[in-house]
């Protein structure tokens, strides 16, 4: 039996609030926390069947060009090599979040410097890891490859309907009293999971399973079907644990096809797992962005007028560009409006979804043109946002169907000791260091996706729940085991709940900070379903009972649930769809950044001191997972204010920094203290569950609060991310200090 | 990474024989596995110097101290005589990699490791370091980490270690055997080369050569310091570092000593810069001067320009740091 529902409209009851077990919202561990601090939970390399051989990607070496061919023979003769595959159904580029069907095929045509072009099997992984580096490609380099936005010849795109415009606001410009016209650009990222891409395919006849690092399997099955030209039926995707994604693993990457390929040719499992220099030239990237922000203002510092003009960059043909301005539309007032979006097409490794994708740098470079804004005006910062807060959508005029950006901002002010900031920049010292306090504003849409769960309760009172949903660091298991657990009456250790395997009912996948609410709402539909069909063995009405402790409780009866079930199990599935809600009402989620900064005076060094985030998400399913995502959000900004920026190469594109020791992620010794609350909210627009997502938005202008308390600390404005100590130094210089 | 042979030395004369045929010398391992499965290098064959008795530290005759080429940087920067007498010793190996490959990496290793420059690390790459005569693609490429002193049109590399960039401040030296029975000592400034047309060279160092140790001699001043600036606050190679030591005698300056590192094939030491300092009273225009003279022979690749006002403000830092009473 299958229970369905589609958002069109509010949700009337608040029916988490009935419930009698207490355990949604609380802090509980993750179920599934004592086997990955063990190492016994199965990562995608840690299932290796026996008899299983290694596949090892090989790279070219060229911006753009042909593949004419490879020097197979020669490889094939070195010990415990099997196979050296070229073949046409191998991905060039991973494929793009929910594409369900094959990304662009064939490895013979060369788009970027570090294509997987071939794959060399053996039987060790470093016999095949050698045979990859010794592999002689045949390369047609072609001429005029363009490996950077700037470069001369570059083709750029202006898609109509991703520009918009309504007011005049070259006159808004004119008129205002205070104005922000500046350009600011932020550099590729990586999405540097912690656990590389790798598949392990073997078939059985006709049937492929896969066991990969997947974040979206029910789209990934589809997309490997499709690039193999096989039916989805035969393919299984097996993903219980995934190291992190981060937007990497949304998509069939290239060594799932090339794994099921060389499994099947050779009649064995293969293995194929890539290097992190692989994972960082043949994954994907966040790409660069180029905005150009304008802020129109007036004597009070309310906008009049907002433009946001971007230029992204992704290969010719890729259908993903950077959503930069995605909330500029409505995080704040100002009836003059330009948005813009350009695509430069080059060769370089495929564009594709980080963290947040849009709002991750958008809304960071408005929060630091808003803080420019706010000291053009001498208003305090977190009071000019407060000034901007709409009343309704100010683009599409639709009202919000929760907004807590003011509490989130004087909450956070408060408890960050904000009054204490001075104003005027460069004021306070502490021996070599210049301290200084700096905020921003988070916002990230807020999505719901379709998916389905299936829950059955068993006639001795524990339930399972399925799904093919994953839990990639994220906290799904927990959660999906506290909202059936909770509806169910039951304790935690009576429900289990099972994820990362296409044989299961498909959820939504993980991606867009929309899993929790999505399968959550799937698994609480069919809770719903089983609850009914307990009130007809029990004689009740829905209202009338309680679920608590494995016992059923109407009016003076309280009886255990075994007893009600008399032998019989009850299975029932939901079903959750996005419908009419998204366009009544705007979604979105809210909060604010405080960040202290000591930037060194010699050096230029910024150390981030302390960081404050305030958070509403509706409700909070977990306490303890839900905070552990805001902190890695704001760890990212973090990154993505000071060090995080992959270098291309000018002349030829490929990435140069392609590991963890020049790609310079946060180490703890660069994340200070930072402190996460969760602010008290329910949004009956998005689901029944009221909560929303959270899982990116602790990125989602965290950086801007740190530039902006380097410019509190020292006066010294850096447009150009990441913060790096010599763009500081440049500054510091300039200033004769 | 490929096939290679493996053999234990049991002794000296193993190693340095062994090595002498061709074998490469493994100690940790810290660097020299990395650049094996990258095959960035290919040894055919590898000597294990672990079971050799190299790992002691020793009081040497009239003051210093003989560290053994197997003392971990672990060990060496927690040593109490390390710790009292040469306590910029000890900041520079705590400011170096991480607390698991120091406890891995070895004195000797440490002295030896290879460059950062991305473009040796990617064997796709022209490299003269890697493959000589290939050409430098870091040139006119990404150059944030590049030399300012001492490069050719071969190769614009620097030196990774923090260790080596103290001892050469330190005045410390480099024991080495040969495989005809002789020993030599040498300062760190005639132990490194400069890359000249032959970057694939990097010391002197010749096949069957065994560095047994390295020699500290006593302490030449009590004020010393360690400072290491780099991309962020852990794990990352110095992009500048200034490595001083020196006394303040009768208000003026004696026997200063300051070596660089993150700027050249070699810990960079001046000696200009020294005899500019010594006997004189410290004065900000005095180190400003200093700090002039440094990096008035900068050659900068474009992406490195920033490290000149670094070096330059941060020499004066340090200076300010060893002379404040």
């Amino acid at each position: 039996m299958t229970v369905h529902i589609r958002m069109d409209d509010r949700v009337e009851a608040d029916r988490l609030e009935d419930m009698a077990q207490g355990v949604v919202g609380k802090p509980l561990d993750r179920p599934d926390g004592a086997r990955k601090a063990s190492g016994t939970a199965a990562y995608a390399m840690d299932s290796l069947p026996d008899g299983a051989c290694f596949g090892v990607l090989a790279r070219a070496t060229i911006a753009a060009g042909r593949l004419e061919g490879v020097d197979a023979a020669a490889v094939e003769a070195l010990p415990g090599v099997r196979a050296v595959i070229v073949d046409e159904r191998m991905l060039r580029n991973p494929a793009q979040g929910m594409a369900g069907k094959a990304p662009v095929q064939d490895p013979h045509e060369i788009a970027y410097f570090g294509q997987p072009v071939a794959l060399v099997v053996a039987e060790s992984f470093e016999q095949a890891r050698h045979g990859a580096i010794a592999l002689v490609l045949r390369l047609e380099a072609r001429a005029g490859a363009v490996v950077g936005p700037d470069d001369a010849g570059v083709e750029i795109e202006t898609p109509e309907k991703k520009q918009q415009s309504s007011g005049d606001l070259d006159a808004a410009m004119r008129e205002a009293v205070f104005g922000v016209d500046q350009t600011y650009t932020t550099p590729v990222h990586a999405s540097a999971a912690m656990e590389p891409h790798a598949s392990i395919a073997q078939w059985d006849e006709d049937r492929l399973t896969l066991r990969g690092s997947y974040q979206m399997l029910r789209f990934n099955r589809a997309e490997l079907a499709d690039a193999l030209g096989i039916d989805e039926k035969n393919v299984r995707i097996l993903a219980p644990f995934v190291g992190g994604g981060f937007g990497s693993k949304l998509g069939i990457a290239p060594e799932a096809v090339a794994a099921a390929i060389a499994a099947q040719r050779l009649g064995v499992p293969v293995a194929v797992p890539m290097s992190r220099q692989q994972v960082f030239e043949g994954v994907m990237r966040r790409s660069e962005t180029t905005q150009r922000i304008r802020l129109a203002a007036g004597a009070d510092g309310r906008l009049t007028g907002i433009g946001h003009e971007a230029l992204v960059s992704n290969l010719p043909g890729e259908k993903f560009s950077e959503p930069v301005t995605q909330a500029t539309p409505f995080l704040y007032r100002g009836e003059n409006r330009v948005i813009g979006h350009r695509i430069a097409r080059v060769n370089r490794t495929c564009a594709g979804s980080v963290r947040a994708p849009g709002e991750a740098v958008g809304v960071t470079m408005l929060e630091i043109a808003m803080d420019e804004l706010a000291a053009a005006a001498g208003i305090d910062p977190v009071e000019l946002r407060l000034r901007n807060i709409p009343d309704e959508d100010p683009t599409q005029q639709i009202p919000f169907s929760s907004h807590k950006l003011a509490e989130a901002l004087r909450s956070g002010a408060d408890r960050f000791g904000w009054d204490r900031r001075r104003t005027e920049p460069g004021q306070v010292r502490d021996g070599e260091w210049l301290v200084g306090m700096g905020m921003a504003s988070a916002v990230r849409v807020n999505m719901l996706v379709e998916a389905k769960a299936r829950v059955s309760l068993s006639s001795d009172g524990h339930a399972l729940v399925e799904t093919d949903m994953t839990d990639i660091g994220t906290g799904t298991y927990a959660i999906l085991t506290q909202i059936a657990a909770e509806m169910l009456g039951l304790p935690m250790d009576r429900v289990e709940t099972r994820l990362g395997d296409t044989d299961l009912p498909p959820g939504s996948g993980s991606g867009g900070s929309f899993g929790a609410a999505s399968n959550g709402t799937a698994v609480f539909m069919a809770c719903e379903e089983i609850r009914r069909m307990i009130c007809e063995r029990f004689g009740c009405e829905a209202h009338d009972l309680t679920l608590k402790d494995g016992r059923a409780i109407a009016g003076n009866r309280s009886v255990p649930l075994a007893e009600i079930l008399g032998g019989e199990d009850l299975v029932a599935e939901g079903h959750a769809e996005p419908g009419d809600a998204e366009d009544k009402v705007r979604q979105a989620t809210y909060g604010s950044y405080f960040a202290e900064v000591g930037v060194n005076a010699v050096t230029g060094e910024t150390r981030v001191r302390r960081m404050l985030g305030v958070f509403a998400a509706g409700r909070i399913l977990n306490a303890k997972t839900a905070r552990s995502q805001c902190l890695g959000g704001m760890t990212f900004g973090i990154g993505m204010a000071l060090t995080e920026e992959i270098f291309h190469d000018p002349r030829d594109g490929h990435i140069v920094n392609r590991d963890f020791a020049e790609y310079h992620l946060p180490v703890n010794a660069d994340v200070p203290q930072i402190d996460v609350v969760l602010l008290e909210e329910r949004d009956a627009w998005a689901n029944p569950l009221q909560a929303k997502g959270i899982g990116e938005l602790g990125i989602c202008g965290a950086a801007a609060a740190v530039v902006n308390a380097i410019h509190n600390a020292t006066g010294v404005r850096v447009r150009d991310l990441p913060a790096t100590l010599d763009k500081v130094l440049e500054g510091l210089e300039r200033q004769g200090g | 990474m490929r096939p290679f042979e493996f053999t234990r030395a049991e002794s000296a004369a193993d190693a340095m024989r062994l090595a002498g045929d061709g074998a490469t010398i493994i100690a940790g391992g810290t660097n020299l596995l990395d650049l094996m499965k990258l095959e960035v290098m290919a040894p055919q064959a590898l000597v294990d110097i672990n079971r050799l008795d190299l790992g002691d530290i020793d009081e040497a005759e009239g003051g210093g101290l003989r560290i053994g080429a197997l003392v971990r940087n672990s060990d060496l920067a927690a040593d109490r005589r390390v710790r009292d007498a040469y306590p910029m010793l000890a900041e520079a190996l705590l400011a170096g990699a991480s607390g698991q490959l120091r406890n891995k990496a070895t004195t000797g290793g440490n002295l030896l490791q290879r460059t950062r420059c991305y473009y040796y690390y990617d064997t796709a790459m022209p490299c003269n370091k890697r493959e000589p005569g290939s050409g430098c693609q870091a040139i006119g490429g990404i150059t944030r980490l590049h030399a300012l002193f001492g490069a050719s049109e071969h190769c614009i590399a620097t030196h990774p270690s923090d260790m080596a960039v103290a001892l050469r401040a330190l005045d410390a030296r480099v024991e080495i055997q040969s495989q005809d029975g002789v020993t030599r000592m040498l300062p760190l400034g005639d132990f490194y080369r400069l890359p000249g047309d032959t970057p694939h060279i990097e010391t002197v160092l010749v096949p069957g050569d065994l560095i047994t140790a390295v020699l500290l001699p006593a302490p030449a001043g009590a004020r010393q310091t360690y400072r290491k600036v780099r991309d962020r606050a852990s794990y990352a190679f110095a992009l500048v570092s200034v490595a001083g030591v020196l006394d303040v005698e009768d208000g003026r300056i004696v026997r200063p000593a300051l070596a660089f590192g993150g700027v050249g094939h070699m810990p960079w030491r001046n000696p200009e810069v020294e005899a500019l300092l010594e006997g004189e009273a410290p004065s900000v225009d005095l180190f400003a001067e200093a700090a002039a003279r440094l990096v008035a022979e900068a050659e900068p690749q474009g992406g490195n320009a920033f490290k000149i006002p670094l070096l330059r403000r941060t020499l004066q830092a340090v200076l300010r740091e060893l002379t404040e009473a």
